[in-house]
């Protein structure tokens, strides 16, 4: 029953279509979470898994929608909970692949603990988590991504609490797996999605994503033509950290701990930092880095190889098999002191 | 047995022949009282006795020395008769420091063996339990007790003069002193502690040693002392022959889990997150990993029962447990598995509260909540073991009840059934019911919602089959289709399906079994732990020729079919628990009958005597 995922039957060729359910999508038109939805069906068949060993696994919110629209096995549980939902369902399967679906609201602030402990455990799921800086469900509070003084129905006069950080927050959750990529870019996000399907361990998926109702191009700077071309900066392992226009590209150095803009031609190119995602300090950095003073990393932050939670249970499980043999009740029961009457 | 073990120099003592008797063992929480406890059990156990054990200790786990609050204490009741509680009385007490006394001596019957510990009598001790002067210079002492004032520490120290350990570890063993002592006066065989001994500290010589002879030193005390001029015989109870073994009630829950899963050959995941009084069952069932029983230490008690959703929906068993605080928690989480119609099995270790309350202390109390206190229409089904041994088979029962209906359960244990411990005979596992464990392979014509004609589950899928895959969550379904639905009438009969999808298990409750004659004055209603208590007011007031009955209730949701009926045969109907009126109500309000209850809330089993006291005060209220 443990075997891993791909090996229970032949792998069979699919497409998008496959993956694609009779549900009719319910978002908002022009919401972001169509464009991640498209990417994800397009990912999948890549992936070369039989389809009904996929399992999506939601909390609430927009975003949690998203299993009733895969043409997997799918459950949309309770607000924040996925991931300890999603670590039970592992543990009863390891040999199904299983991805947590959730947003800034469900996975950080009610689900928070969850996130938080999934990660640390490494459970082999792989988690996307929809960034739009907002409650879209609830028509529009608020949430733990929107920045200080943001201006919503339940802070009128502006939000008084502090942005988290969502990949700085897997990162100190000890995730093995972390990036970010954008709703308006399928390729980026094809590409992302797969590579952290692909990851042996717990992985996490920044997208960010806009919510046109309620937090309207809150991604802008991601957005914009010209803001985009400044700020953009794609992270790829083992190339330097180059950013900006074709015109006058950018570099990023690093001063011992502090990392520094600098213009491409005023430096050798030696001295640019070069992506390595196993470099756990640099991604730490990575996370960090915001506008203004700053691009955007979007890519695979970092990625490393920990062990799995799982694993390490039905290990013990197997050992505990063959040192003393499958588990007998009825031995069991008459184990340890006993007596007899009559 | 009994026999085979009785001193042979006591020829010039005499030899009493009780039926009963309840022994009490209490002092610091560092002087063992709870190993001191097991072992005397274990012992008038191999003797033959049937017995009820009530372990009693303070939630800090390391209490101040001496403080009232640090007491810790065990009781049991053993006899050749059915015992059906630990006692209300004592017989004996044995108090090893002044606290123990002070906290324990109202408990102890005039007349009672007192046997105390002279040298913890020290001023310190004295003042730390709030006595003013030394009590056992007190003569009233010795008039209303049999009082023995024993330097149960310097005889210990004595006693292990050459064995090779520092003076703190011996003073330690002055608890085997005191059960060679009391075993010696119930006349209850020591081997089976020194066996226990033996294998408890293998490792460790001369800490086995010096226990050893603490425990014989003690019981030749007994024997030799001029001061003990009788000991007590208590003959082997009439019980049903077989191999028994001394069982709790979290234990068997554990192993009534591990039975399951290996009858249906099913993964077991068992979530949980660490809480008094349950946390024993985590711990019990992370040793048996060789049964597929994967048990996740969840990072809170969300997690925990979430984890358990996850598991059922991938076609494993999810079991978990809490007590009160936790089951607050899992309110969510249930609810969803009542919506996705899963199969899982949480186990309530009720204790008192409410809020964090006492922890270490029973409580019936959470009834109303696991019945109630989840939003909107969530009927789940609800079952509660009567005795340690019983959660055994409750655990089985309910695993075979989740699976077979698609429906969450609940288990109502307390701290009292929790680590509570009785003689129990050893059930063949090949006699337990079958569990039919049916997976949806079928395509064809499949929809999520599609009931079973007889029980209204519906069809359990394990992810991995092929042309199945569906998506389910929590929010309401369509019939058949199980796919998203906010029609109102559609909504209506979804709420009536789950409830009588509930009511439907009332095909698997068996006859009700009445202790007593089936129709007459007072019929005496309990559930869970209460079992005994009611069973041996009942007896007492049976053997005086008294028209009056006793019924517990292992099924509270469905209540069994044939209840409405029985309770109509009696005048008056009395339901003792320990909360404000829980299962009271129901009955009232289900059966339009005039039950009354007795109410005590005190974190401890209602006594037998306050049971047969209300009993024979309805049947005068009756002339
Ligand atoms: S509210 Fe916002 S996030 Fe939700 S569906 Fe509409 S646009 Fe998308």
């Amino acid at each position: 029953m443990s075997h891993p995922a791909g090996e229970t039957t032949a792998p069979r060729k699919y497409t998008k279509k496959d993956f694609e359910s009779d549900q009719d999508v319910r978002w908002c038109p022009g919401c972001g979470d169509y464009a991640i939805l498209s990417a994800a069906q397009k990912m999948m068949p890549d992936l070369g898994l039989p389809r009904e060993n996929i399992v999506f696994i939601s909390g609430i919110g927009c975003s949690s929608r998203f299993p009733y629209y895969m043409n997997t096995y799918g459950f949309h549980t309770i607000h924040g909970r996925a991931p300890a939902i999603a670590t039970g369902l592992r543990l009863a399967r390891p040999d199904l692949k299983v991805f947590v679906v959730t947003g800034d609201g469900d996975g950080l602030s009610i689900g928070g603990n969850h996130l938080l402990h999934v990660l640390r455990r490494n459970v082999n799921v792989t988690i996307l988590l929809f960034n739009n800086r907002i409650y879209g469900l609830t028509k529009g509070q608020y949430s733990p991504t929107s920045e200080l003084g943001k201006v919503t129905k339940s802070t009128p006069m502006g939000a008084a609490d502090r942005p988290l950080n969502p990949c700085a927050f897997a990162r100190g959750s000890g995730a093995t797996f972390v990036a970010r990529t954008v709703d308006r870019n399928v390729a980026h996000m094809e590409e992302t999605l797969k590579r952290a399907a692909q990851h042996h361990g717990a992985a996490f998926v920044e997208i960010l994503q806009n919510c046109n109702v309620y937090n309207d191009l809150a991604w802008n700077v991601l957005y914009d033509r010209e803001s985009k071309s400044l700020h953009e900066l794609r992270l790829e392992h083992g190339r330097p950290l180059l950013f900006g226009p074709v015109d006058d590209r950018r570099g990023l150095v690093l001063d011992g701990p502090t990392p520094r803009a600098v213009r491409a031609k005023d430096v050798a190119e030696s001295t640019l930092w070069v992506h390595d995602e196993t470099n756990a300090w640099k991604a730490s950095v990575l996370t960090k880095l915001a506008p203004p003073d700053f691009p955007i990393p979007i890519g695979v932050i970092e990625s490393i190889q920990e062990p799995v939670y799982e694993e390490i249970l039905l290990e013990q499980e197997h050992k505990a098999i063959a040192d003393r043999g499958p588990g007998d009740i009825g031995a069991l029961l008459v184990s340890g002191d006993t007596w007899r009457i009559g | 047995m009994s026999d085979a073990s009785a001193p042979a120099s006591a020829v010039s003592k005499q030899r009493r022949q009780l039926d009963r008797a309840v022994v009490r063992f209490a002092g610091d929480s560092g002087d063992g009282m709870q190993v001191t406890g097991e072992q005397f059990a274990t012992e008038a156990a191999w003797a033959g006795a049937d017995l009820v054990t009530l372990p009693n200790f303070p939630a800090e786990i390391r209490a101040p020395a001496g403080t009232l609050f640090g007491v810790s204490s065990y009781q049991l009741q053993f006899g050749s008769r059915r015992v059906y509680t630990p006692g209300d009385r004592l017989d004996c007490l044995v108090a090893m420091n002044p606290a123990a006394l002070k906290v324990h001596l109202g408990d102890l019957k005039e007349g009672g063996l007192l046997i105390v510990n002279t040298a913890a009598f020290e001023q310190k001790n004295l003042d730390r339990a709030g006595y003013r002067s030394n009590p056992l210079t007190d003569a009233a002492l010795e008039d209303r007790y049999r009082l023995h004032k024993i330097d149960i520490t310097r005889m210990t120290m004595e006693a292990l003069e050459e064995v090779a350990l520092g003076a703190r570890e011996k003073e330690r063993c002055k608890n085997f002193f005191s059960l060679g002592l009391v075993s010696w006066i119930y006349t209850r065989p020591i081997e089976p502690t020194l066996g226990w001994i033996g294998r408890r500290f293998a490792k460790h010589a001369a800490i086995a040693e010096a226990n050893i002879r603490a425990l014989k030193t003690g019981y030749h005390f007994g024997e030799t002392a001029e001061i003990f001029t009788e000991c007590y015989g208590i003959e082997p109870a009439a019980m049903p022959p077989g191999v028994y073994r001394s069982i709790t009630g979290n234990r068997a829950l554990a192993w009534g889990i591990l039975a399951a899963a290996q009858r249906t050959r099913l993964t077991v995941v068992y979530g949980a997150y660490p809480i008094t009084p349950a946390s024993d069952i985590l711990h019990e069932l992370a040793l048996h990993k060789r049964f597929g029983v994967r048990t996740f230490q969840a990072e809170d008690e969300i997690a925990a029962i979430g984890s358990i959703i996850g598991a059922a929906f991938g076609g494993a068993i999810g079991v978990c447990a809490s007590s009160g605080p936790g089951i607050a928690l899992k309110a969510e989480g249930m609810n969803l598995a009542v919506m996705a119609e899963l199969p899982i099995v949480v186990f309530d270790i009720q204790r008192a509260g409410p809020s964090t309350g006492l922890p270490t202390k029973t409580e019936q109390a959470d009834l109303l909540m696991v019945l109630h206190g989840r939003n909107s229409e969530s009927p789940v089904v609800v079952l509660a073991p009567a005795t340690p041994g019983d959660c055994f088979f409750i655990a089985y029962e309910a695993i075979r009840i989740a699976v077979k209906y698609m429906v969450p359960v609940v288990v109502l244990s307390d701290g009292y059934l929790a680590s509570g411990a009785e003689p129990w005979l050893i059930p063949d596992p090949k006699t337990l019911r079958d569990i039919p464990v049916k997976f949806r392979t079928d395509a064809e014509g499949f929809f999520p919602y599609l009931r079973d004609e007889a029980t209204l589950a519906r069809p359990w899928v394990r992810p991995g089959t092929p042309g199945l895959e569906h998506r389910i969550g929590g929010l309401e379904k369509e019939h058949i289709t199980g796919t998203v639905s906010y029609d109102a009438e559609n909504h209506d009969l979804m709420v009536r399906l789950r409830a009588e999808k509930v009511r439907r298990v009332a095909q698997e409750i068996p006859p009700t079994t009445v202790n007593g004659p089936s129709a007459g004055d007072v019929l005496v209603v309990g559930w869970g732990s209460t079992y005994g208590t009611i069973t041996a007011a009942v007896e007492e007031l049976q053997q005086e020729g008294k028209a009056v009955a006793s019924i517990q209730l292992r099924h509270l949701n469905p209540l069994p079919p044939d209840l409405g009926q029985i309770l109509r045969q009696y005048d008056r109907i009395l339901v003792p628990e320990v909360n404000s009126g829980q299962l009271v109500r129901i009955l009232r309000a289900e059966y339009l009958v005039d039950a009354v209850g007795l109410n005590r809330v005190r974190g401890l089993p209602i006594p037998t005597q306050e049971v047969r006291e209300t009993i024979e005060q309805l049947l005068r209220d009756k002339q």
